[in-house]
């Protein structure tokens, strides 16, 4: 293979040093763009897109190329408004996703900012399925100084543990209630149809504030099938983004907000507590395009 | 955003456009190796990987076999797809058991891509298979990992051993180390150690890796891949390969609907084979891995390519250019018509086919309604027709009709039903020799024969309504339709038959049994 350790500022690198603006430059653009995994749509609307503007404006120089793509992606993704609506109390959250991509760990790290800003948080742990799911829940409840509401028995109804969530927090007066719920591929409709029955009966106490999707920031294409999957099984009103500590670039979210409007909310960046922030379309178009 | 439909879809367009030409120019060529390209990417393929990979299949496509073969564009993907079954199956394999002393296998990978499910899988796998595994925990950093793991082991019914908390606390290589002893002591034939995702970036824990590898000297390191991944599959892949040296790949979570391109991006960069298949949350989920499935399953093809094998087979390639001829030359007659049947019987089910064309995506319920005795009736009427009213379908005045429904026990309705379709469909595929679109995409000069069923189907379904929105997998439909017909509910003929195993391109002309249903069903997830 040719390109052995090939990366996205490597390749910019390498390619806003060429003088010219010329085939290779666009190549080289097209590589980084696949490569940060934008898909092979998208990275050609926006090729077009910056051939038509560089054509316009005349541009020649391979560095205007590269400012005008940060900020054509920077403006795509500033698009949809991040905010975070927590207001009402309690301000009750759902945590959805596929398998493995990081709910729990989420849940965990949001907690400890919440508590941070003296929030009271509960969460519920309504992945009744997967083996010590509630103990992970629970020590990360621990470690955030939250409290948790556990299943009465192995099994038992997700739907019922989210209930008894919210009861608790309306009851204890609690400002936030987290819920965390079993990771689920989109395509298997029975457990889509559980996370819908989640959301209709824990909605008989109290509004969702937010019901965020976990997408992990490693994933290829499929991340946009998840999202329409998840939008219309759980109405999903935020996207938080995982693992992107490490050399995957999550070029797909853009194609996931531009193709469903959610925005972004949250960003992951590690397995601490603290790996967590909101999200900055300025940053994470400077860590596509560096 | 526009959507582009499936490779297939795309493909059938520029092969209707190609079909004519007995060449394929080097610009024809481009032309499907750009669709392949941007199928594989769209599937997640790595760049680096779809450029070898597409320089590959370009060559071979100038070369001689295509330019041979009876139709060259379908050519270039039977190409593609035996390249694609090469990379993914080069090494194919099953577990190195150790020769003396416990077989140690090591699982590696991303946080999240399902290690200690699969640890308590491969557990239950060997057990039923005679072994007594033992399960290390070495996971001491996610979150109550050891529990999880201590669990799955439970339900599998291998014992465990945990002797550290986790949760941050204890050294997984000392762990590892130990459990070398204790499995001896305690006579365990295998050992799975279960250690805590990493990135490959993360230099220091990359390093723990390659300790515990040193630590436990196995037999087998496996490398847990989550199918979703995405380009960054072969940078992970390389620093996991540097790491710990994996021997093998674990591909998960399968049965969801991603392309899994990440297959081929870590198998042509690695070398090492993929050897099982995680196919869901259960411990029975689980299961050697096919090339030929996943090769259809990244490129969306259906099975366009076992289609093709059979129709080149059935096919002999000089007649089927006379016959291409005759419908540009408006010359093809009632008696081609006839034959063009016959050698469609050769090839099994009319309706296996039709399941299998990815054209035919959607037309579940044109399939259930295809009635196969209605060949046979048609063969009947042709034979009852004399030689001169085959070749000149205008000498049947009403008299003649009437004879000819008579002598082959149908009704004058029929004989005139038949001679208008024929007429319909000589037209038709007239439009097809000319590059224009054939009523059943993908199909080629072959459209000829499935003409009548194929018709009055397609009415049929028009009463219906369309058909299901996503039984557009062939293999998946292959298997519910089998399994109707097993279940006696399917009308008329022995139709369950030429299915096969659709997606598993495997079983060529016999119905599917239950465990390979079941199995196609984990497989396709849906
Ligand atoms: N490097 C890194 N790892 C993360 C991040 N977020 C989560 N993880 C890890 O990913 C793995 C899976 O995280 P979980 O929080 O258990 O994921 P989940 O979605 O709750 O998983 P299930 O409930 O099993 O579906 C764990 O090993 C986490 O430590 C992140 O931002 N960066
Ligand atoms: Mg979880």
């Amino acid at each position: 293979m040719a390109e052995r350790s090939w990366s996205l500022g490597g390749a910019l690198r390498g390619l806003f040093t060429t003088p010219v603006v010329d085939d290779e430059m666009w190549d080289d653009l097209e590589a980084a763009l696949i490569g940060a995994d934008f898909g092979p749509d998208l990275t050609d609307e926006i090729l077009d897109h910056l051939r038509s503007e560089v054509d316009r404006l005349r541009i020649t120089d391979p560095a205007d190329v590269k400012r005008l793509l940060r900020e054509t992606i920077e403006e795509r993704l500033a698009a949809h408004d991040p905010t975070l609506r927590l207001s009402e109390r309690p301000a009750v959250v759902l945590v959805v996703g596929v398998n493995g991509v990081g709910k729990t760990t989420t849940i965990g790290k949001f907690a400890k900012f919440l508590t941070g800003y003296q929030r009271s948080v509960v969460v519920g742990a309504a992945d009744t399925f997967r083996a010590a799911a509630v103990d992970q829940l629970a020590t990360w409840a621990e470690r955030a100084g939250a409290g948790v509401v556990r299943p009465q028995q192995q099994g038992q109804d997700p739907a019922s543990v989210a209930y008894q969530t919210v009861e608790r927090a309306i009851a204890d007066g609690t400002d936030i209630a987290i819920i965390d719920t079993a990771g689920r591929l989109q395509t298997k409709a029975g457990l889509m149809d559980e996370l819908a029955k989640v959301r209709r009966v824990v909605e008989k106490l109290a509004p969702i504030a937010e019901v965020l999707l976990v997408l992990d920031g490693t994933t290829g294409q499929n991340g946009v099938a998840q999202a329409q999957a998840f939008i219309e099984h759980a109405g999903v009103t935020g996207l938080v983004i995982t693992k992107l500590d490490g050399s995957a670039k999550g070029g797909f979210v853009l194609r996931v907000q531009q193709q469903t409007g959610i925005p972004i909310k949250l960003i992951g960046q590690g397995e601490g507590i603290g790996d967590l922030t909101g999200f900055t379309p300025h940053v994470f178009a400077q860590s596509l395009v560096p | 955003m526009a959507t582009f439909g499936t490779l297939s879809d795309r493909l059938t367009q520029t092969f209707s456009a190609l079909r004519t030409k007995g060449k394929l120019s080097p610009a024809d060529v481009d032309g499907t190796v750009r669709e392949i390209r941007r199928a594989l990417l769209d599937a997640d393929v790595a760049l680096p990987v779809v450029k070898d990979f597409t320089g590959r299949v370009r060559e071979r496509a100038l070369g001689d076999e295509v330019n041979k073969a009876l139709n060259p564009a379908q050519q270039v993907v039977k190409i593609v797809n035996d390249e694609l079954v090469t990379i993914l199956g080069g090494e194919q394999r099953r577990l190195q058991f150790a020769k003396s002393g416990p077989t140690v296998i090591m699982l590696a990978g991303l946080q999240g891509a399902g290690k200690t499910t699969l640890a308590g899988k491969l557990a239950k796998w060997l057990k039923n298979d005679g072994h007594t595994p033992m399960l290390v925990a070495a996971d001491l950093q996610r979150p109550n990992a050891v529990q999880q793991l201590q669990v799955v082991g439970e339900q599998a019914g291998a014992s465990v051993y945990a002797p550290e908390p986790g949760n941050g606390v204890g050294d997984p290589v000392r762990v590892a180390k130990d459990a070398m002893k204790v499995a001896r002591d305690k006579q365990h034939d295998v050992v799975i150690v279960d250690t805590a995702g990493r990135l490959g970036v993360d230099a220091e824990l990359m390093k723990q890796a390659a300790s515990i590898r040193k630590a436990v000297d196995p037999d087998e390191v496996l490398f847990v891949i989550d199918a979703m991944i995405g380009q960054d599959a072969v940078a992970t892949a390389q620093a996991f390969q540097e790491g710990v040296d994996f021997t093998g790949v674990v591909l998960s979570k399968l049965d969801g609907d991603a392309r899994g391109g990440a297959a081929l991006s870590v198998a042509s960069v690695t070398g090492r084979p993929i050897m099982f298949a995680s196919t869901g949350e259960g411990l029975d989920d689980f299961e050697p891995f096919h090339p030929d499935r996943m090769a259809s399953r990244i490129l969306d093809l259906g099975d366009i390519l076992t289609l093709i094998e059979q129709a080149q087979k059935a096919f002999d390639e000089d007649q089927a250019r006379k016959t291409a001829e005759k419908f540009a030359t408006d010359s093809f007659t009632l008696e081609d018509f006839l034959e063009q049947m016959q050698q469609l019987k050769n090839m099994g089910s009319i309706k296996g086919m039709l399941g299998m064309l990815p054209g035919a995506r959607g037309m579940k319920e044109q399939l259930d309604n295809f009635d196969e005795s209605e060949l046979t009736r048609t063969e009947a009427i042709i034979r009852s027709m004399t030689p001169a009213e085959r070749r000149m379908p205008k000498l049947l005045n009403g008299s003649r009709r009437l004879r000819i429904a008579k002598g082959s026990g149908t009704t004058v309705t029929e004989v005139n039903q038949l001679v208008m379709r024929f007429e319909q469909a000589a037209k038709m595929m007239k439009t097809v020799a000319k590059g224009g679109m054939p009523q059943i995409p993908g199909m080629g000069p072959l459209g000829m024969g499935g003409g009548p069923g194929a018709r009055s189907a397609r009415k049929a379904a028009k009463k219906k309504g369309k058909a299901g929105s996503r039984s557009g997998n062939p293999a998946k439909r292959a298997a519910e339709e089998a399994a109707k017909a097993q279940g006696g509910s399917a009308g008329g003929a022995a139709t369950g038959s030429g299915f096969g195993l659709g997606g598993g391109g495997a079983a060529g002309n016999q119905a599917p049994s239950a465990e390979e249903l079941e199995a196609l069903q984990k497989f396709l997830g849906r």
